[in-house]
C-alpha cells in the first residue's frame, strides 16, 4: 500500500501528458523499470506537446494578426505583437460592413450561407428521416434493394453529378431569390448519407414499440411523428451538425450552383478575395475568421454529436 | 456604422417561403398518410409512396440520372455536340498538363492518408489518459471544422513571401531568414509547390485520425493492457504488441477514408495556386474543364471524362473498406 501511495506521490510531480495508466496499478517493480518509464513519459509528453504547438501555431497566427493594424500586418511579423503589441476591431469591422468595391461586404455573404445552409439542412434531414422510416419498418417488395441502391449512391463523388443537374437546374435560376439550384443540389448529394445514417439507428429501434403502438391504433404516419421521430433525436442531432457544417463550409457546390455577390456563399467570397486580393492580409485574416465564427462555435459546443456524424459521414462528398 | 441590411433581409424572405411551403407539404402528406387504410400487407404500399417516395425522386434526378449522363458524356466532346469515342480518355493520359495533373494527385494519395493517420496516431496514444487529454485533443481537431477555404488561408499567410529586402511576414520564411537562408515563392515553384499543399490537407485530416483512433485505444479491454503491465511490458513494446494489433481495423478505416477525401481535394489546390504552377488534381481539373474553360468546345466531355476517372478511382478504395468494416462487424 505505501509503495503505491509512493509511487502516486511521485506521479504528481512528473509530467503528466504521455501514456499513463490508472494509479493503483502495479508499477514496473524494477528501479530501471520505473527510471525508464519516467524518462519515456517525458518525452511523450514533450513530443505531444511539440505537435500540439505545431498545430495550433498557424491558427493562432492568423488570429493575432486580424487583430493587428493594417500597416502592422503588411510590414512586419505577427509574432512582433508581443513586443510591439497594439490591438484593433478594423479590420473586422471593414471587412464585413464595408461597403467600398474591393472591402469584403461579409454580411452580406454572411446571410448567404445561412440562406442557402438552413432551407437546404432542413429539406434533406427532413426527407432522409422518413425514407430511412420507410426503409426500416414499412414492409413491401424491393424494400432491401433500394437500400442497398441508396446505400452505393454515398460512394459516388459529386464530380460525377455536376454537369448534368447544372443543365437541369439551369432552368430554375430565378426560383427562391437564386438559392433554388444551390439548395436543390446539396439537399440531393445529402440525402444517401443522411438515409444511411438514420436506418442504421431506427432499425435498432425495438419491434414491440411498433407493435404496441399498433394496438393501440396509430397509423405508420402517426407512428413516425409520435414514436419514432423523438426516438431518433440524437441521430437527427448528429445528422443536422454534419450537414450543417459541411454545407456551411462547402466551396465546390457553391461554385457550380450559385452566381453573383446575391447568392454566393462566405466560402466563395473568402476564395475569391485570397485569388484577387492576395496581399490584403487585413482583409483575408479578419474575413477567415468571420467564416468560421459559426463552425467553431458549433465544433466547442456540439462536439459529441459533430464527432458521431463525421465517424458516419467520412466519406462524402 | 453605414452598413443597409435591408437588402440581405430581402434575400431571406424567399427562404422562409420555401422552408413554410416544405413543412405544410411534408405536413400535409403525413396528415393524408395518417386517414389512409392502416397497417398490413399491399396497404403499406401507399404509406410507402409517401414516405420514400419523395427521396427517391430526388436522388434520381440529383444523383442517378447525372451519374448515367456523365458516363455517356465523357464520350462526346460537350453537352450539345459529337460522339468522339475515347479522345477525352485518350486526352487525359497523353497530355502532358493532364499528366503532370495525375501525378499531383498520386502525390497527393500516397502522402496525405499516410502522415496524416501517422500524426493522428502518435498523437491519440501520447496524449491517451494524460491531464488535459479534453483539450489537447481539442487542439488538433479544430482544423477538422472549418472551411478548407478558411484551412487555406491559415496555411498561405504561413507561407507568404517578401522580397528579401523587406521584413518578412509569413512564419515560414522568417525562420528561413532567421537560420541565414532565402526565402522563398512556397506555392509558385512545382513540384514543391504541391506538398505545401499536402501539409495543409495533413494538418486538417490528422485531427479525424486522432479522434477514431483515440476512440480504438480507449476500447482495447482493460484485461489486456493490465496483462500486458504485469508482464513488465516497456511502453514501447505496449504500442507494437498490444495497441497497434487492437486497434488495426481502425488505422484501416481511417486511411481509407482520408484517401477517399484526398482523391476529391478541390478547394485547398483551387484557393492556393487556382492549379496554376502545375499544382493542378484531378478533382480540381475536372471542376476547371468542366465549368471554367466554357468556352472550350471539349470541356464538358473532358469534364465528365475526369469525373468518371475519379469515380473509378474511389470505387475499389470503398469496396475495400465496406468489406473491412464488415469484417470487424463479424469479428464483434
Amino acid at each position: 500500500m505505501s509503495n503505491i501511495s509512493l509511487e502516486k506521490g511521485k506521479d504528481d510531480n512528473a509530467p503528466e501528458a504521455g501514456p499513463r495508466y490508472k494509479s493503483g496499478e502495479v508499477p514496473a517493480n524494477t528501479m530501471a523499470g520505473r527510471v525508464r518509464r519516467k524518462l519515456t513519459s517525458r518525452t511523450a509528453s514533450v513530443v505531444s506537446i511539440i505537435i500540439a504547438i505545431l498545430w495550433t501555431i498557424p491558427t493562432f497566427g492568423l488570429f493575432v494578426s486580424s487583430l493587428r493594424p493594417e500597416n502592422d500586418i503588411k510590414t512586419t511579423g505577427w509574432w512582433k505583437f508581443f513586443t510591439n503589441p497594439s490591438l484593433t476591431l478594423d479590420n473586422y469591422n471593414e471587412v464585413v460592413f464595408g461597403t467600398s468595391a474591393t472591402s469584403g461586404r461579409l454580411a452580406s455573404y454572411f446571410v448567404n450561407s445561412l440562406t442557402i445552409t438552413v432551407p437546404a439542412v432542413v429539406f434533406s434531414v427532413t426527407l432522409a428521416a422518413m425514407a430511412a422510416y420507410a426503409l426500416s419498418w414499412l414492409n413491401f417488395r424491393g424494400r432491401d434493394w433500394i437500400f442497398i441502391g441508396v446505400f452505393t449512391l454515398q460512394i459516388v463523388p459529386l464530380q460525377m453529378a455536376l454537369i448534368p443537374l447544372l443543365q437541369i437546374l439551369g432552368d430554375y435560376t430565378e426560383w427562391g431569390g437564386g438559392f433554388f439550384a444551390v439548395w436543390f443540389a446539396h439537399t440531393c448529394f445529402g440525402l444517401p448519407l443522411g438515409v444511411f445514417l438514420l436506418h442504421n439507428f431506427m432499425s435498432e429501434l425495438p419491434k414491440d414499440l411498433f407493435e404496441a403502438a399498433r394496438v393501440d391504433g396509430a397509423g405508420p404516419a402517426m407512428t413516425f411523428r409520435r414514436i419514432v421521430l423523438p426516438l431518433i433525436t440524437p441521430a437527427l442531432a448528429s445528422l443536422t451538425i454534419f450537414q450543417f457544417l459541411w454545407i456551411w463550409n462547402d466551396l465546390l457546390v457553391a461554385l457550380v450552383f450559385t452566381s453573383g455577390p446575391d447568392t454566393r456563399p462566405l466560402t466563395v467570397r473568402l476564395a475569391e478575395l485570397a485569388g484577387t486580393r492576395g496581399n490584403d492580409w487585413q482583409r483575408l485574416t479578419s474575413g477567415a475568421f468571420v467564416s468560421m465564427v459559426i463552425p467553431i462555435i458549433v465544433f466547442l459546443s456540439l462536439q459529441r454529436y459533430f464527432v458521431r456524424g463525421l465517424l458516419a459521414g467520412g466519406v462524402k462528398g | 456604422m453605414d452598413y443597409d441590411f435591408s437588402e440581405d433581409v430581402a434575400k431571406i424572405w424567399p427562404a422562409l417561403l420555401f422552408i413554410g411551403g416544405f413543412v405544410a407539404v411534408v405536413g400535409g402528406l403525413l396528415f393524408v398518410l395518417d386517414i389512409l387504410p392502416r397497417w398490413g400487407k399491399g396497404k403499406e404500399r401507399l404509406h410507402m409512396f409517401g414516405f420514400l417516395g419523395p427521396a427517391l425522386i430526388l436522388l434520381a434526378i440529383g444523383l442517378v440520372y447525372p451519374l448515367i449522363r456523365t458516363v455517356t458524356l465523357s464520350f462526346y466532346n460537350n453537352t450539345r455536340g459529337k460522339f468522339v469515342g475515347l479522345d477525352n480518355y485518350t486526352w487525359i493520359v497523353t497530355n502532358d498538363d493532364t499528366l503532370i495533373m495525375l501525378r499531383n494527385t498520386l502525390f497527393w494519395v500516397v502522402c496525405v492518408p499516410l502522415l496524416a493517420t501517422a500524426f493522428g496516431l502518435i498523437y491519440a496514444v501520447l496524449v491517451d489518459k494524460a491531464r488535459g487529454e479534453g483539450i489537447a485533443k481539442s487542439l488538433i481537431f479544430m482544423p477538422m471544422a472549418i472551411s478548407l477555404v478558411g484551412a487555406t488561408i491559415i496555411w498561405k499567410f504561413i507561407y507568404a513571401f517578401r522580397e528579401a529586402d523587406q521584413e518578412q511576414i509569413g512564419l515560414l520564411n522568417q525562420i528561413l531568414v532567421w537560420l541565414g537562408m532565402e526565402p522563398q515563392q512556397f506555392l509558385t515553384s512545382s513540384p514543391s509547390n504541391t506538398f505545401y499543399m499536402i501539409v495543409m490537407m495533413i494538418w486538417i485530416q490528422a485531427g479525424f485520425a486522432m479522434v477514431i483512433l483515440s476512440a480504438a485505444i480507449k476500447a482495447i479491454p482493460a484485461e489486456i493492457v493490465e496483462a500486458a503491465r504485469l508482464d513488465g511490458a516497456s511502453p514501447w513494446q505496449m504500442f507494437w504488441r498490444v495497441t497497434m494489433p487492437s486497434i488495426r481495423p481502425a488505422v484501416v478505416v481511417v486511411t481509407i477514408t482520408i484517401t477517399i477525401a484526398t482523391l476529391k481535394v478541390f478547394d485547398i489546390v483551387r484557393t492556393s495556386t487556382n492549379g496554376n504552377f502545375k499544382s493542378s488534381v484531378l478533382a480540381f481539373e475536372m471542376y476547371n474543364q468542366a465549368f471554367r474553360l466554357s468556352d472550350d468546345p471539349n470541356g464538358e466531355g473532358r469534364g465528365a471524362a475526369l469525373a468518371v476517372v475519379l469515380f473509378l478511382l474511389v470505387v475499389p478504395v470503398v469496396v475495400y473498406q465496406a468489406r473491412q468494416l464488415r469484417k470487424r462487424a463479424e469479428i464483434r
